[in-house]
């Protein structure tokens, strides 16, 4: 594991080095309390379907975005909305699309689960389970085809894997030796299923052996960690047209989606307590307190700014209008001009 | 005009929409080496190297995943189905990630692709690998679907049909590979959605695609002997279905019989009957038929697999009791 | 189970039927829907349909027989099943106010009460489908087939007439009443070709005497054939028998030919050559022609074809027998023209320089003995034409006219009628009509 490579201690920290590192903290922030919103409006009925929140994965999308550059291709699952943030995605437009409101990122017909912003590269959440691993594959052949060198990567839990689509992308992405990362969101539980009640093989890591593709287990809720692991994945993509296959272990604070319990039958409240201890910002925050980049009531301040910026996109998926009726049929073809 | 069969038709599309294109490339298993399952696409791996001419592994699924990401970044794949068969595999990602991209991303992604093969029964190949999945796809808004009958309709409409933006399901037939007529050289297009009238006739119009056009107009045939004038019409389409053309032809005959090779509940012709009783009730002098494939698995006895599947005397009986005849 | 089939009411007013063949033998598979016998109604001859599906185990009553409605003609059911039914020809318990029972068989299956155990408890027997019911995928398995035939009946069910869409679209836009009219697709249903020579009638005109009115022919077309009815049917099968293959009936009627004659002597007086009263008789006969298309019709075995066109045979005496040259649209032309063509085709008849086609194809014939003296007579229809008009001399006879006995023109027209075709009535209008154009011969000449 490389997650042990991150302890904090005074050292000098560089300007620049501090202000990615203060970005960093405030993308976390602005999903928690994205996402705390997001939770609020769902119970009050103002977010409809299914909503599946990111609270406790912050560092997972920070850290493995960070690495990325802007023309590189980025696919997700239904947990999306912390990675849309990150790579850019207004929050104002991430809500109105939760609200499905014409103003959204997917103009309130994609929703929670299909987020998408095609300038930055952000194509989609996706709702069936590991049926957009795939798809990274292909955008990794469209990358080799023409001969850039961008990264594609893919976002996916650990239920993903066991399923063909998983197997059959991976296998392609290494024979064909294409430029794709897979990142799998390790978060423990499928839904209701714990992965030792899923998977014969507990290191998701180890499938990657199956198609001789390098890969790496990483803390993912220490956001320096998993930057360090993407930064030499996305090397490999990007210098010797590789894949990799990144288990990053996470937990999921909250439940499945908005309609199911935080703990209920399939694990205790206790073990979430427990994991709680280990919520990535508190890491993140602590760490760049004890580093002297942060001074607590910067950390407080930030948090309040990072609300507000909530509060405002909330209110402005409230007041956005909904899609005019034409919508309906826009966009199930193409125009017809070609 | 040179005479192809409908294999070197769909050779010459290809061929061509890949000079053209630098973005159409050829995915699927044994199209490269081996030179195509049935031999569509000889001699492209030569012509176009195995960056463009792409064999895969037997991952249905994994593959027409691939072709819709590549489409999504702005490639144009051809998807090879070995058979529609195998296609089962894949329908997650046609018709959750290719039909639906555009629509979801709001107009943002697109999936320019082309899934083509052969689809329904051949000679005795059994349950499994004799089946009309048609219906199936046209049943899906975002999707298009082309069934081309003729060597030129097969080129006119791939060439269309890889240079739509839109997810095409193309539909050949394992029987009609070897089939043989004139084919425009060079540059020939046909719009898709573009019915065709076969032959023109003036009591009834037969509505038919794909391998059954030939048995429609076989019918016709024998009914002009009889002196019943049947118009046939080929969809060439399903989907988007040239609904003018149909309800022009059984305006002007007043009766009509659909064949297709699929099975009965809720085929294609379903929705031809549906768009007929609904635009042009009044005009109607006899209910409208259905001629379909016999709704079991296919047998693979010989005897049994010619009753399963639509013929011209089941068309021909079909066509008499719309005209009240017999 | 066994069910009985019974004379059922197949028309409004039937109170027995005569079953005129069995079409399912005893021992024979029955189907739901599949035609058990013919039988004859009061009106027509109809179809005695299975309601039930088994084996035909009994017939009842031979062909032949005359039975009320509601008595038992037949028993449907399981092969080597005893006939409980009763003696042959024991009435089926009939209703004490007189109105037919509900057939037995009509009655729906009832479904067998659910019961939870039922699967446990009444194992159904393999392959055999209770009567009346298919497996559905069988039932789908067959695109083409159709719903099983009520007996087929008139097309009108209570009132609601069953005609395709396009039929009733026509009958509107033509102001046609398709109450009544006998439909030729399955169960009676009213379809395009059942229109094309029906007339135009006020949807609810009150009962005139029933005189089968005609169906226009639509414009543009030179014919239409109209299949024929049970009742045309029947007409055209007794008749026969009867009086051999061309069932003729004879009208005569007497016309008052003065005027005429004035007006011929009126027209050869300015010259142009001779029109004859056979040229007035062929004009006169074609414009009654174009008001009763009925007359002006082929006898086709299986249809009657209703001419839109009049082309009017003439019988010319040549050596050794006769020949029809036809004046082609006789109705369209006028009297010179006609008396110039008849020449011209009764001079070149004599001289057997016709060609097929100018003595073929006429709609109805004339004949014209008049010249020989000859009173009244009998001609014999020329098929397919389903009529003839045989002209007798014009002879002076003392007849009142305005009161007072006068010697006056008179000529005898006698019709002969082929009886499928034409009915009396039907003749006996035309021929009116015939007669007041003749004695009004203005109506010739504009």
């Amino acid at each position: 594991m490389a997650g042990t490579a991150t302890k904090p201690g005074r050292k000098t920290i560089d300007p620049a080095t501090a202000e990615t590192w203060r970005a960093w903290l405030r993308q976390m922030l602005l999903i928690r309390r994205f996402e705390e919103k997001a939770g609020e409006a769902y119970s009050l009925g103002k977010i409809g379907g299914f909503c599946h929140l990111y609270i406790g994965q912050e560092a997972v999308a920070v850290g493995t975005i960070a690495s990325l550059r802007p023309d590189d291709y980025i696919t997700a699952s239904y947990r999306e909305h912390g990675q849309a943030l990150v790579r850019g995605i207004t929050p104002r437009a991430v809500m109105a699309e939760l609200f499905g409101k014409a103003e959204g990122c997917s103009g309130g017909k994609g929703g929670s689960m299909h987020l998408f912003d095609a300038s930055l590269g952000f194509l989609g959440g996706h709702g069936i389970v590991g049926g957009h691993i795939p798809l990274t594959t292909g955008m990794a052949f469209a990358i080799k085809y023409r001969g850039t060198d961008q990264v594609a990567i893919c976002y996916f839990g650990e239920a993903a894997v066991n399923n063909g689509a998983f197997h059959e992308a991976l296998n392609m992405a290494a024979l064909w030796k294409l430029p794709a990362i897979y990142i799998c969101e390790n978060n423990r539980y499928g839904m209701g299923t714990a992965l030792e009640r899923a998977s014969a093989i507990y290191d998701i890591s180890e499938r990657a052996c199956s198609y001789d593709m390098a890969n790496e287990v990483v803390d993912g809720q220490d956001v320096l960690a998993v930057k360090a692991a993407m930064d030499r994945a996305v090397e490999r993509a990007r210098e010797e047209k590789l894949p990799t296959l990144l288990e990053v272990r996470t937990y999921r604070f909250m439940g499945h989606s908005m309609s199911d319990p935080i703990h209920g039958h399939y694990r205790t409240k206790e073990e979430v307590e427990e994991q709680r201890k280990r919520d990535p910002i508190a890491v993140w925050s602590g760490r760049l307190i004890a580093d002297g980049v942060m001074t607590e009531d910067e950390v407080k301040a930030m948090d309040q700014q990072v609300v507000e910026e909530v509060e405002d996109a909330y209110r402005f998926a409230e007041e956005a209008a909904d899609p005019a009726p034409e919508e309906l049929f826009r966009d199930v073809y193409a125009p017809e001009e070609n | 005009m040179p005479t192809l069969t409908y294999r070197d038709a769909l050779n010459q599309a290809l061929r061509e929409e890949m000079q053209r294109d630098d973005r159409v490339f050829l995915m699927g298993e044994e199209v490269g080496v081996y030179q195509g399952a049935y031999k569509v696409s000889r001699g492209l791996l030569e012509e176009f190297g195995a960056r463009r001419v792409v064999d895969t592994p037997i991952t249905e699924l994994g593959f027409a995943g691939v072709g819709v990401g590549a489409a999504m970044v702005g490639l144009r794949p051809v998807i090879e189905m070995m058979t529609f068969n195998f296609a089962l595999l894949a329908v997650d990602q046609i018709v959750n990630s290719a039909a639906k991209m555009r629509y979801m991303s709001n107009g943002q992604v697109g999936v320019p692709m082309v899934v083509r093969g052969p689809g329904g029964a051949a000679l005795q190949l059994g349950a499994q690998h004799s089946q009309a999945f048609e219906s199936w796809y046209a049943h899906i808004p975002g999707l298009k679907v082309v069934m081309p009958a003729t060597p030129a309709d097969a080129k006119g409409l791939l060439k269309s049909a890889i240079r739509d933006d839109n997810p095409v399901i193309f539909i050949e037939g394992e029987m009609l590979y070897n089939t043989k007529g004139e084919v425009p050289e060079g540059e020939y297009t046909i719009p898709l959605g573009v019915a065709d009238i076969k032959r023109e006739g003036t009591d009834v119009t037969i509505v038919c695609h794909s391998k059954t056009v030939a048995v429609a107009l076989k019918a016709a045939e024998q009914l002009a002997a009889d002196g019943i004038s049947a118009e046939v019409i080929d969809l060439r389409t399903i989907r988007p279905l040239d609904t003018r053309t149909v309800l022009e032809s059984v305006a002007r005959t007043h009766r009509c019989v659909v064949v297709e090779e699929g099975w009965h509940f809720a085929g294609v012709g379903a929705q031809v009957v549906d768009t007929i009783q609904r635009e042009i009730f009044d005009a109607l002098d006899a209910p409208v038929l259905r001629v379909t494939g016999a709704e079991v698995p296919m047998p693979y006895n010989k005897q049994l697999e010619k009753l399963a599947k639509a013929d011209p005397a089941k068309v021909i009986a079909a066509v008499r009791q719309v005209l009240y005849v017999d | 189970m066994s069910t009985k089939v019974v004379m059922e009411a197949l028309s409004p007013t039937m109170e027995e039927g005569r079953v005129v063949e069995w079409k399912k033998q005893e021992g024979e598979a029955v189907a739901v829907g599949d035609v058990l016998a013919e039988v004859e109604t009061d009106k027509a001859v109809m179809e005695l349909v299975a309601r039930a599906a088994g084996t035909m185990l009994k017939h009842v009553v031979a062909a032949g027989a005359t039975v009320p409605v509601s008595e038992l003609v037949a028993v449907i059911g399981e092969p080597g099943e005893a006939v409980e039914a009763g003696g042959n020809g024991k009435k089926a318990e009939g209703r004490k106010d007189g109105k037919p029972d509900a057939p037995a068989a009509a009655e729906p299956a009832k479904p067998a009460p659910a019961k939870p155990d039922s699967a446990k408890t009444e194992a159904p027997t393999p392959g055999a489908p209770a009567p009346g019911t298919q497996p559905t995928a069988d039932r789908e398995n067959r695109p083409t087939s159709m719903p099983p035939a009520p007996p087929a009946a008139a097309a009108t069910e209570g009132g609601r007439v069953k005609a395709s869409p396009l039929a009733r679209k026509i009958a509107a836009e033509r102001g046609l009443d398709l109450q009544g009219v006998a439909g030729s697709g399955p169960q009676g249903r009213i379809v395009q070709r059942d229109l094309a020579a029906l007339s135009a009638r006020p949807a609810s005109a009150a009962a005139a005497p029933q005189v089968p009115a005609f169906r226009p022919i639509p414009a543009g077309e030179p014919f239409a054939d109209v299949p024929l009815t049970q009742i045309r049917k029947t007409i055209a099968r007794r008749l026969a028998q009867s009086l051999g293959p061309v069932p003729t009936f004879y009208l005569t009627i007497e016309v008052d030919m003065e005027r005429v004659a004035e007006a011929r002597e009126a027209l050869n007086a300015a010259g142009q050559g001779k029109i004859s009263f056979n040229d007035i008789t062929i004009k006169a006969v074609a414009l009654a022609l174009r008001q009763h298309p009925a007359c002006n019709a082929w006898w086709q075995d299986d249809h009657i074809r209703y001419w839109n066109e009049v082309h009017v045979s003439m019988a010319v005496a040549i050596e050794d027998g006769l020949i029809t040259p036809v004046i082609r649209h006789a109705d369209q032309k006028g009297l010179r023209q006609i008396a110039a063509e008849s020449k011209d085709l009764a001079g070149r008849a004599r001289e057997r320089k016709l060609a097929p086609e100018e003595y073929t194809g006429g709609t109805f014939s004339v004949s014209n003995l008049g010249m020989l003296d000859i009173e009244e007579f009998t001609a014999i229809i020329n098929p397919p034409e389903a009529g003839i008009i045989a002209i007798g001399r014009i002879a002076e006879k003392p007849v009142v006219h305005e009161g007072t006995i006068v010697p006056r023109k008179r000529m005898r027209l006698t019709m002969s009628c082929d009886h499928r075709v034409i009915d009396g009535a039907t003749g006996a209008q035309f021929l009116q009509t015939l007669k007041g154009m003749l004695e009004n011969p203005l109506a010739l000449v504009w």
